[in-house]
């Protein structure tokens, strides 16, 4: 039997009855994804909108309900953007750009997010997570109305999994009994416990961090709270050792107690319990409580993310602390760096070894990812009397001096990844150009006509030219590249010519599939482009 | 004649922090606040200006409130 292991927050993916059950020998696909969550369901999306066919298996009929992610990033909305579902997000979403610091009962210092203009996405919406997923589910149903050839089967539990060569076995219990399938590549998206590192006997291997966290997302009956980020130290109304306080759509509030390690969970959860620490931070404030849950947390993450015919993203590969929201943002950057290569490897156009180039790009922006989570993790919850005392030292002269506020570490908020030296970069040979959109960068938006220039990128490799001649369109190993001719004039307030000639008088931009920049130089130079586009595809 | 920087003036704050708690992993109380004067004597020989220092003692000997640890 198959069993729900969660509540559903939406029923999105009913069990139905697929042929696959009823044929004799086991069906061959070539890409199915184990998870449904916000991962499987954007790699879906990225392949399915290649017209690359895809089978995305969940154990459960949809969405679950409850607290997680709250904060998503620039980024993670400009790749949901791409697959086309990031105007949702950002029409549900509440943005906000100012955080204030507290210590016991003082305000310590506060920031402002400060956005650049001229972006299509702010800095961070905070959108509660099944919205999150709904929106991409509800794209995947538009995509699949227009031909996208994507599956998505609930109740399909994945219970073992036979590596091959040159492909993966899957035996699946369903609501009607088991049945088996192939698939040439499997992706394991099924979660910070992924039962199929568990099959494989693969490691996950990083930090426990000795301490538990409270949520309680209340809707408040007079909502005159401000649209801010509020993180307490040690606040003076004890509900914590940590408390944050952040607006989420619907009227709802998170807040986020850290209540200590040895703690007897079925006791905190009672709900006079969890009402006496709100009501001793709220004082005299009328809320509904929504949700409640207790989490604890591990930074760590698998050695390898390729394993042969079977490849790992999002928490399945690697799991940070929720200081920093770079769980699913950095999830959604394993998607868009996946998708284009795997789609490419499939075509027969690249290499199989261009999905090693997936393992060290993303390997790379974990760590970046559990480096900074485990230092906010330790900034805020320090695990001895010295690192105790010098983070109270940091935050009584951060009140008073500018220079102790960068010390300051209530979590550093996710910012896209950067692949410096990563083995796909090609020269970056436009001198002057600006450092921010130097090889290996995702390309910066900026305003160009009545939209965007991401809006312009993507889903294929572009030649991007400013002020510089090239042909319209050139072939390199079966693979096009498309020009976006553009001239700095086009953007009257200067944000182009800012973010990407810096002190050059023109530039010519190779960008990756997924908005990265692979190389770049001052003029077209054919043998250099396609020498570069070979590297990017991992032919040199 | 120099003056006590109070501005941010760490190349990579985060680095220094984590490098700067790292330095006591593992150390007994009385073996952390030794290795603390030993590194204020160090960065204060790298300081040198006296005024500076003296600047640097009052600013920390009036700091917010108590440290409470
Ligand atoms: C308190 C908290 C706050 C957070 N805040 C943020 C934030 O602000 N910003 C942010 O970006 N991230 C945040 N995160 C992280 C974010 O929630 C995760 O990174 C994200 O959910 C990962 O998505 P995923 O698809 O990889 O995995 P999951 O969401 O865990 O999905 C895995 C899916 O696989 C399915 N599955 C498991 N086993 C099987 C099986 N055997 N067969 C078939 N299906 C299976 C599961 O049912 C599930 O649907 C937070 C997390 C927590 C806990």
């Amino acid at each position: 039997m198959i069993h729900d292991r969660y509540q559903l927050a939406f029923k999105l993916y009913p069990y139905e009855r697929s042929a696959d059950q009823d044929a004799e020998t086991p069906v061959r696909h070539p890409v199915v994804i184990m998870g449904g969550g916000p991962i499987g369901v954007a790699t879906a999306l990225d392949l399915g909108l290649q017209g690359i066919p895809v089978v995305v298996l969940d154990d459960h009929e949809g969405i679950g309900m409850g607290s997680r992610a709250i904060c998503f990033a620039k980024r993670c909305l400009e790749i949901a953007d791409r697959y086309g579902c990031g105007q949702p997000m950002l029409d549900k979403g509440v943005v906000w750009n100012l955080g204030k610091v507290f210590h016991d009962d003082r305000k310590v210092f506060e920031f402002n997010l400060l956005p650049e203009q001229g972006h299509k996405f702010p800095a961070f919406i905070n959108l509660q997570q099944p919205y999150f997923e709904r929106f991409l589910v509800e794209r995947v149903r538009e995509a699949q109305a227009a031909g996208a050839p994507i599956e998505l089967r609930g109740k399909n539990r994945v219970d073992s999994v036979i590596t091959h060569d040159d492909h993966v076995t899957l035996e699946i219990t369903t609501p009607d009994g088991p049945y088996t399938i192939e698939a040439d590549w499997l992706i394991g998206c099924d979660g910070a416990s992924s039962p199929l590192r568990g099959m494989m006997g693969l490691d996950f291997e990083g930090r426990v961090f000795e301490d538990s966290f409270l949520i309680a997302d209340i809707k408040m009956m007079n909502d005159d709270f401000p649209t801010e980020r509020w993180f307490w130290f040690e606040p003076y109304f004890k509900s914590g050792a940590s408390t944050l306080l952040h607006k989420q759509p619907d009227g709802v509030w998170r807040v986020d107690f850290q209540i200590g390690w040895d703690v007897d969970r079925k006791k905190e959860l009672q709900e006079e319990n969890v009402r006496a620490r709100l009501d001793a931070m709220l004082g005299d404030v009328e809320y509904e409580i929504v949700w409640t849950s207790i989490y604890t947390f591990q930074c760590r993450r698998m050695k390898q993310f390729r394993h042969g015919r079977v490849l790992f993203a999002g928490d399945a590969a690697h799991q940070v602390s929720p200081f920093g929201a770079r769980g699913a943002n950095s999830g959604m950057q394993d998607v868009d760096n996946l998708g284009w290569k795997l789609g490419l490897v499939i075509e027969g156009r690249a290499p199989e070894s261009l999905l090693d180039s997936y393992n060290a790009e993303r390997v790379h922006g974990a760590d970046e990812n559990i480096l900074n989570s485990t230092r906010s993790t330790d900034f805020i919850t320090p695990k001895s009397k010295v690192s105790h005392m010098f983070r109270n030292a940091v935050l009584d002269l951060a009140e008073q001096y500018e220079f102790a506020r960068p010390l300051v570490n209530s979590g550093r908020l996710s910012v896209p990844c950067v692949y410096d030296g990563g083995p796909l970069n090609g020269p970056d040979a436009l001198r002057g150009g600006p450092t921010r959109t130097r090889v290996g960068s995702p390309c910066p938006d900026a305003p160009l006509g009545e939209g965007f220039l991401l809006d312009h990128l993507g889903g294929a490799f572009t030649l991007l030219t400013i002020d510089a001649e090239a042909p319209d369109a050139l072939e390199e190993s079966g693979v096009p590249i498309t020009r976006l001719a553009l001239s700095a004039s086009d953007d009257a307030s200067g944000g182009l010519a800012e973010r990407y000639l810096g002190m050059a008088t023109s530039g010519v931009y190779l960008v990756r599939p997924d908005q990265h920049v692979a190389a770049r130089w001052d003029s077209f130079d054919e043998t250099a482009t396609r020498a570069a586009l070979r590297r990017a595809i991992g032919l040199e | 004649m120099a003056e006590l920087t109070l501005t941010p003036n760490l190349d990579r704050p985060d680095d220094f922090y984590a490098a700067l708690i790292a330095t006591h992993d593992g150390l007994s109380d009385d073996e952390s606040a030794a290795l603390n004067a030993r590194l204020i004597l160090i960065l204060a020989n790298q300081i040198g200006d006296t005024e500076v220092l003296a600047a640097a003692l009052q600013t920390a000997a009036k700091a917010p409130e108590e440290v409470t640890a």
